[in-house]
């Protein structure tokens, strides 16, 4: 066992991991934050992308040891209190979930996509989430939710 | 009115939880004193087991017990439809064990359960048991499964043939192909899929010692079901005593409808620990142990007279069950199939035979469209492949055969009989929206630029709303087929509305809200709608064959009836007028012809207050229940059209647009709408063009990650163009058809049919699915060869 200790959400927490101990399951397991999901065991479908230090990363891909000392951000700590996030706004009103899943990985991603790219193409956008799988939506709707989120994160929102 | 009824595109009421992380799936939930189960899986396809040796394992850290096949002697996992032989006699239908018992039978049948204080000690343990495998040759190929000697899945079983089934008329259908003036022939792959839900399978059973109850937590898309099914078939346990909770479920598409071994192998465990036991399936274990979807082979001939009109349809189908028969697993390419091949046409004559064939490959059961997208693909790709040998447009040989707007109800030579649709509306539409008319300059433009470019039609049908009950009996179901809701007034009006149908990303929450705030004027917000708990909703069938709105949704209209009518009588009183001149509209009782007035609120606190009451009419309380059985089958239809471009040197392809025009009734939610097209949409790009399991010859699963089978991602698909045309169901109260699969139905065959358009110049006329740019390469190249040749 090994003891780690970071920044999630804000708040500084420790706990005990295994040696083992993939970030992710941190999160879940440790911390109850269930928001963060787990739907491959390659690295493949995006389900468990938080940000670590300010960038897209997924939690399946770090083990929890290498986290010591990062800044984590999930799902659960992206909307203001009762007022949610851009993106998140922008998922909802373009209908851009079903099942809700992908969804937490998805918002991450494009978020990070957003910080990085102010008024991302529609090209870009289908580019960038070649790590985050969807079987629900058909991506037509999520396209459209990162392209007005990321619209109106940047302040350009028409 | 709330602004929120039919035919609003209302936000939905679900995405605020999904989109902060409060979601709340079969995962997410840990009960106290908690342990862990982990599947040990055969890693063989067909063997005989000799010892399992357990003791080494048992030693393990953390291991609380192991179970192998000898120690749960429960009842075998029941299959819910009987499909008969030819000879009337019924399928053969072999135990299917929830832990092997003696032998395995596929990649992934279940061996030994290990039940542990963490996951990981679980999973530690499980690589200690040392199995005992005599491996046996494999009956992997569908085709080379009732081949001579070929290896035999189950002694009782010979060839490996669980049924061979036909329907339709043989001697018509030989008569009309005997003064045919034209036949179509078509051999026809239809490849085998993994469903692939983003949230893989997971259950957590609890049993209480205090009052001998068992509570599952289940990753379902129909909980009751599954309570009947486990409770009575595999482990004799009494209704009562059993409760099944379906909480958030992270996308079904048929794959989560069926019974599993693990729901049944950790209910029964959990009285044996007397601990709640939770597992979660890995991907790779989705790869293994959930249904697949899909894999037929087909023979099919369309006799024409000499105008292009259909005749007769002849099919033969061999179609893989795999290693068991899965709950659903025979009626899916028999009556979701067959009953589907007279298409969207008048063909007069059908006559079509389906083989179910046992082979050593993971179970093969309903995923979205469920035999019609297999219909559909026969019907189409036939279709075309005679327009293209008449030389007469695709579109126009569609509209030759087309049911005539005037002809519903329209009863089919394979047993079903249409209400109502309209083909030729939604075939415009979808032309329009393709710009069909301007192809051939697109195909111009594409050539200079070294590109092939192609265009398919696909025009659909499908059976819904699933499903009058009796209809379902007399065709081998073991169930009924309809649906509860139940809505609970509240004294100070708000409402609890509860459902037996499952959403799982179909946003029944909004929906069914505004079916409810559409009739009572109440705001979707103070309105929640409750499904996927046997302790909550009284009863229910589930959620499949697009059938929560044409039958849950009836049923929801039955009760709001009821409250309404219940209503009027206590309105009646307080107005002191009589209860026949009440009326109720926009969310309020009035006295015709008079401006008296009560608000539905206040007649909702009457009903739970009552001093001033009618008591010897009505009983107090605004809580009424309603079941409904539908009459028939509802009927979606439409067309899809597809456009592909494809390099002429490597074979990439690309899906360029990709149309639907469809008729799904009445619209609820047409942003809902929308979004199960364009889900279903992806799902049917993906048959055609990227996903495919595949199978070696001893039966192992080559095609067992996310890095081996395909899913499709952002940047394979364009942006959808859907459109909607209105007829409506003529025997539900909604007038709606369903919507849910719709998408995956026409778009394999519109989009092979325009892979087929671009490769035709050059002498390819036909390719399987998935058309990937290796196969299309190797077709253009051997085309060229022999040219050259």
């Amino acid at each position: 066992m090994a003891s780690v200790t970071l920044t999630v959400n804000g708040r500084k927490v420790t706990t005990e991991v295994e040696n083992r101990t993939l970030l992710v399951q941190l999160l879940r397991e440790n911390l109850g934050l269930t928001g963060t999901h787990v739907g491959c065991d390659t690295s493949q479908c995006g389900a468990c992308v938080v940000h670590v230090d300010g960038v897209s990363v997924k939690a399946c891909t770090l083990l929890a040891v290498q986290a010591e000392g990062r800044d984590i951000l999930t799902i659960e700590g992206l909307a203001k209190g009762n007022e949610l996030h851009p993106m998140q706004a922008a998922f909802r009103e373009h209908h851009g979930l079903q099942c809700g899943f992908c969804t937490p990985g998805m918002v991450m991603s494009a978020v990070d996509l957003a910080n990085q790219n102010k008024n991302p193409s529609e090209q870009e956008i289908r580019e960038w989430l070649e790590g985050n799988l969807c079987r629900c939506t058909g991506y037509h709707n999520i396209v459209k939710a990162i392209k007005a989120g990321a619209e109106a994160m940047a302040g350009t929102s028409r | 009115m709330t602004g929120q009824g039919i035919g609003v595109a209302v936000r939905r009421k679900e995405d605020v939880r999904f989109l902060t992380g409060r979601g709340n799936y079969v995962d997410d939930i840990n009960r106290p004193g908690q342990v862990h189960a982990v599947m040990l899986r055969s890693p063989h396809a067909h063997a005989e087991i000799g010892k399992i040796d357990v003791d080494d394992a048992r030693q393990a850290p953390g291991v609380i017990a192991i179970f192998t096949g000898a120690d749960v002697q429960v009842g075998g996992l029941p299959c819910g439809w009987v499909v008969k032989f030819k000879d009337g006699s019924p399928q053969h239908e072999p135990m299917h064990p929830v832990l092997a018992q003696g032998k395995v039978r596929h990649i992934g049948d279940p061996v030994a359960m290990v039940i542990a204080e963490t996951h990981e000690q679980a999973k530690d343990a499980a690589e200690r048991i040392v199995v005992d495998y005599k491996v046996l040759p494999a009956a992997a190929a569908l085709e080379g499964a009732i081949r001579p000697g070929a290896a035999q899945l189950f002694d009782a079983v010979p060839n490996n043939i669980a049924f061979d089934w036909a329907i339709g008329d043989q001697a018509q259908t030989d008569a009309a192909f005997a003064k045919a003036a034209h036949v179509t022939k078509i051999d026809i792959v239809n490849n085998r899929l993994v469903t692939n839900a983003m949230e893989p399978r997971a259950a957590i059973a609890e049993f209480n010692r205090g009052t001998d109850e068992y509570t599952l937590y289940t990753t379902s898309q129909n909980p009751h079901a599954i309570r009947l099914l486990m409770g009575a078939f595999v482990l004799q346990l009494p209704e009562h005593k059993l409760r099944v909770i379906s909480p958030d479920v992270g996308g079904g598409f048929g794959s989560k409808i069926f019974h599993y071994a693990e729901e049944a192998l950790l209910t029964w465990a959990s009285a044996q620990v007397n601990r709640p036991i939770k597992w979660t399936a890995e991907r790779s274990e989705s790869f293994t142990s959930d249904a697949q979807g899909r894999d037929h082979v087909t023979h099919a001939e369309l006799a024409l007279d000499k105008d292009g009109k259909f005749l007769a349809l002849k099919v033969s189908t061999l179609a893989n069950l795999g290693a068991y028969l899965s709950t659903f697993a025979p009626a899916v390419p028999t009556y979701l199939y067959a009953t589907l091949l007279a298409g969207t046409y008048t063909t007069p004559a059908i006559y079509a035979e389906v083989k179910g064939v046992f082979t050593n490959t993971v179970p093969v059961d309903a995923y979205r469209g469920a035999g019609r997208p297999e219909a559909c693909y026969v019907i189409e790709r036939i279709v075309d492949k005679a327009a293209r040998e008449l030389k007469v447009d695709p579109a126009e040989l569609r509209r030759r055969n087309f049911i005539a707007k005037d002809a519903y109800p329209y009863q089919t030579p394979v047993a079903l009989a249409y209400d109502s649709g309209d083909y030729f509306t939604t075939l415009d539409m979808a032309l329009k929206a393709a710009d069909y008319a301007g192809f051939g300059k697109r195909r111009d433009e594409a050539a200079k630029r070294g590109k092939l470019r192609g265009i398919g039609l696909a025009s659909y049908i499908e059976a819904c709303g699933v499903a009058p009950s009796a209809v379902a009996g007399a065709l081998g179901a073991r169930a009924g087929l309809y649906e509860m809701a139940e809505v609970r007034v509240h004294p100070t009006g708000s409402i609890t509305m509860f459902t037996g149908t499952h959403s799982h990303g179909q946003g029944h929450e909004t929906t069914f809200a505004q079916l409810v705030s559409d009739r009572l004027g109440v705001p979707i917000e103070n309105i929640d709608v409750v499904h996927g708990d046997t302790a909550k909703s009284a009863f229910g069938m589930g959620t499949y064959g697009s059938r929560s709105l044409p039958v849950g949704g009836s049923a929801l209209v039955k009760a709001l009836d009821k409250i309404v009518n219940k209503g009027k009588k206590i309105a009646a009183h307080l107005m002191e007028a009589a209860e026949a001149d009440i009326e109720f509209k926009d969310g309020a009782f009035t006295v015709a012809g008079t401006d008296k007035q009560v608000p539905f609120g206040a007649v909702a606190f009457a009903a739970y207050v009552p001093h001033n009451y009618p008591i010897d009419e009505v009983e107090p309380g605004l809580d009424e229940t309603a079941y409904y059985d539908p009459k028939n089958f509802t009927f979606p239809s439409g067309t899809h059209i597809a456009e592909v471009e494809i390099d002429r040197d490597t074979g990439d392809i690309r899906l360029v647009n990709l149309v639907g025009a469809d008729d799904f009734g009445t619209i609820v939610n047409p942003m809902v709408v929308e979004g199960q097209v364009h889900g279903g949409f992806a799902q049917g790009v993906g048959q055609a063009l990227l996903e495919n399991a595949v199978y070696d010859q001893s039966g192992q699963l080559l095609t067992g990650s996310l890095m081996d089978y395909c899913l499709p991602r952002a940047d394979n698909l364009p942006n959808f163009s859907v459109e909607t045309h209105v007829t409506l169901c003529t025997h539900n109260p909604l007038g709606v058809k369903g919507c849910g699969e719709a998408g995956a139905i026409g778009s394999p065959a519109a989009v092979m049919n325009a892979v087929i358009d671009a490769l035709a110049p050059l002498g390819v006329e036909d390719m399987t699915m998935p058309a990937t740019s290796e196969k299309i390469w190797r077709a253009i190249h051997e085309q060229t060869q022999a040219k050259a040749a």
